[in-house]
């Protein structure tokens, strides 16, 4: 559903080391010269040691925010007011399995098993999208999610469907085709909210309320603090700056939000004529890092339920292995 | 606690076509591994035919000899219909 | 029964809805994949693995669509899902049993599915034209499901020691619903006589043998015969409808009037 590079603390890389002494210097250049002429490196290329590790990470948060992503989601699927919506939802949360696995793939073509991957995010190494930290408190949440997050999410990926890794450029290709719908319905689901009795027009109101801003941190840091950010351009596994998609993405909801009738929680918006975009006022930054650092309002149930979907099926898995192991040496005998 | 092995996965899209690599999935079993590129990769009609076959079975060409495995072709220019000239009023050639 | 189920005027019913008998049935046959639908669907993002997860929506979505259908057949397939109580609700009870771990939920689906594929291949090539063509896109996603189940049952049943216990914990919870399936009451009598429904009793032999076979391939004991729990065609159902009811209708019976 969405990625950025999420660090720990502002101004701080956590992972990526400059390319050391260590790499040979011409391969380096090579590499860089590939990736400058926008072409693409395969698993099996050569490629800088920071290189691997910051794909591996960016990845695998992606990876993990869909899978994460299915829960806030999920917990309106029995509720969904209607046989349509009901299907719907499901076909969306079920979309996101699979923008899950499609990502685990692409990550695990670079040498790290799904397994060390998911034991990362358990044990929290490992980070996923802030926004799935917040509850889903009523049906127009759904809308919302749709409608907001999906928007977001697809300005992030549509350029990262000419990321230099071509695993991950193949599954965002997939999962751009694919998600085309889900803000559409979100929008959909929003519109009939917006346009439905006063209690629905108060739920769709305050669903977007608490979306709006955890929206705009989905594009993360601002510019000056994300470290990684020059040098994620430089090897095409980011093609725009976190502000210049944000704004984008303001430019854009604000409008739609104003077909729906919906008032903007955010008194300093306003029109620039100037920059033909809208200022907007500031993120609260300390909220987001909290959020990342897991401090979200809902951090703790999310990754208690994948913990438990994970652990308690743990025997579905070992079976079916089983099962194979034993059916192999049926055959060898 | 582990993981199932990886299994890449080939989709026709229509007959006539030839099966493409779209992606992989993890699964026990190659049954499984069918359903699961099944209900992975053909969600959206995408597919009349599948293949799937165990990531450890497969043996790929190494990078680093593709100057050596793909060049020589390069200057074999004869090989292409666009290398001989052959006058308009002669057809079908 | 059904009568009272049908909102007054509320929906363009095809004519001959109005005829009990035939909306009597069909929403046997809505209600049985509908709930299971809503059962299935509790396992979206808690499943085994992210395969298994999309396995399972893909069940689910196809019963959904089905209840859709059919529920359609019988009336305003939404009115029908969300504003009944559960004595008017037709399903059986296999469908409603809580989802329990992974075993007992294939293994349900198993007991369902094979039950629900046999039903409808007859049904595809039934005299009324509508459920025909109902059962005849049915048939070809329940045949998946009756496979898919069987296939996991083999592996649980012959998997660990842990997994053969769950399996058979599994069976064992189930087993006193399959009697319903074949139970034939006064209105599937009536149903059948008018060439609309098909005689469970029929295809028991065939079903039988069919579980027998996955049984042994999983190396599991076939169950004894349990006391028959009967009541989900009349509306008496087990106390887990109520919940799953509660959940599923909050939302069109929290705001009557407004449309989603």
């Amino acid at each position: 559903m969405y990625t950025t590079d999420l660090t720990k603390q502002p101004g701080k890389p956590d992972n990526v080391k400059p390319i050391g002494p260590a790499e040979d210097s011409a391969l380096v250049a090579a590499f860089e010269a590939r990736v400058a002429a926008d072409e693409f490196i395969e698993p099996k290329d050569w490629m800088p040691e920071a290189y691997r590790r910051t794909l591996v990470r960016q990845i695998s948060q992606h990876a993990h925010s869909e899978i994460v992503g299915m829960l806030p989601e999920g917990n309106w699927i029995t509720r969904a007011p209607s046989l349509r919506r009901k299907a719907i939802l499901l076909a969306k949360v079920q979309d996101e399995a699979g923008h899950g696995l499609y990502l685990y793939c692409a990550a695990e073509t670079l040498g790290t098993s799904r397994e060390e991957m998911i034991e990362a995010l358990h044990s929290g190494k490992a980070k996923y999208s802030t926004i799935f930290n917040y509850p889903t408190l009523t049906w127009a949440d759904i809308a919302a999610i749709g409608w907001l997050v999906d928007g977001a999410a697809i300005m992030n990926q549509v350029p990262l469907q000419r990321t230099s890794y071509g695993p991950y450029a193949r599954a965002m290709v997939r999962i751009c085709k694919e998600e085309s719908f889900h803000q559409r319905q979100g929008y959909e689901a929003m519109m009939e909210l917006a346009n439905g009795t006063p209690e629905q027009k108060r739920m769709a109101q305050d669903a977007f309320n608490r979306w709006w801003w955890p929206s705009l941190m989905m594009f993360g840091p601002p510019d000056e603090n994300s470290p990684n950010t020059a040098q994620s351009l430089r090897w095409r596994i980011k093609r725009e700056t976190n502000d210049e998609l944000r704004q984008k993405f303001v430019d854009i909801t604000v409008p739609q939000a104003e077909y729906l009738g919906l008032t903007v929680p955010d008194p300093d918006l306003k029109w620039n004529e100037d920059k033909g975009g809208y200022d907007f006022g500031e993120i609260d930054w300390d909220e987001f890092y909290a959020v990342v650092r897991g401090e979200g309002p809902v951090a703790r149930e999310r990754m208690t339920a994948r913990r438990e979907a994970w652990e308690s099926n743990a025997w579905v898995r070992e079976a079916a292995a089983a099962h194979e192991a034993k059916r192999r040496e049926r055959v060898a005998a | 606690m582990s993981d199932w092995p990886l299994w890449e996965v080939f989709v026709r899209t229509k007959g006539g076509l030839a099966h493409r690599h779209v992606g992989s999935v993890h699964a026990p079993d190659a049954e499984l591994a069918l359903r699961h590129a099944r209900d992975t990769y053909t969600r959206r009609m995408e597919g009349v035919s599948l293949w799937v076959v165990r990531s450890a079975d497969i043996v790929a060409s190494d990078p680093d000899q593709a100057g050596e495995l793909f060049e020589p072709a390069a200057d074999k220019v004869y090989r292409h219909p666009t290398f001989y000239d052959i006058p308009d009023e002669v057809k079908h050639i | 029964m059904a009568e009272q189920a049908r909102p007054h005027g509320a929906f363009d019913a095809p004519s001959d809805a109005h005829d009990p008998i035939r909306a009597g049935y069909v929403l046997r046959l809505g209600d049985d994949s509908l709930i299971l639908g809503q059962r299935l669907s509790e396992w979206c993002g808690h499943a085994p693995s992210v395969e298994v997860d999309l396995s399972l929506s893909n069940l689910a979505l196809d019963l959904v669509g089905q209840a859709t259908l059919l529920l359609g057949a019988a009336g305003d397939a939404d009115t029908l899902a969300f504003k009944r109580d559960v004595l008017d609700f037709r399903n059986c009870l296999l469908v409603e049993q809580p989802n329990g771990d992974f075993a007992r939920t294939m293994v349900r689906q198993l007991l369902f599915s094979t039950w629900q594929h046999l039903l409808y291949q007859r049904l595809a090539v039934g005299t009324d034209e509508q459920l025909a063509g109902i059962a005849a896109k049915a048939v070809k996603e329940v045949a998946y499901h009756r496979e898919l189940a069987g296939e996991w049952v083999v592996r649980l049943g012959d998997g660990t020691e842990e997994s053969a216990r769950r399996t058979a914990d599994g069976l064992d919870w189930c087993w006193r619903f399959v009697p319903e399936l074949f139970e034939v009451d006064a209105e599937l009598e009536e149903a059948c006589r008018c060439g609309l429904a098909v005689d469970p009793r029929s295809f028991e032999e065939e079903y039988r043998a069919s579980i027998a076979a996955v049984l042994q391939e999983a190396k599991m004991a076939q169950p004894a015969d349990q006391r028959p729990i009967l009541g989900g065609r009349r509306g008496h159902h087990s106390e887990h409808l109520g919940h799953l009811l509660a959940i599923m209708q909050y939302l069109p019976r929290t705001y009557p009037d407004a449309k989603w």
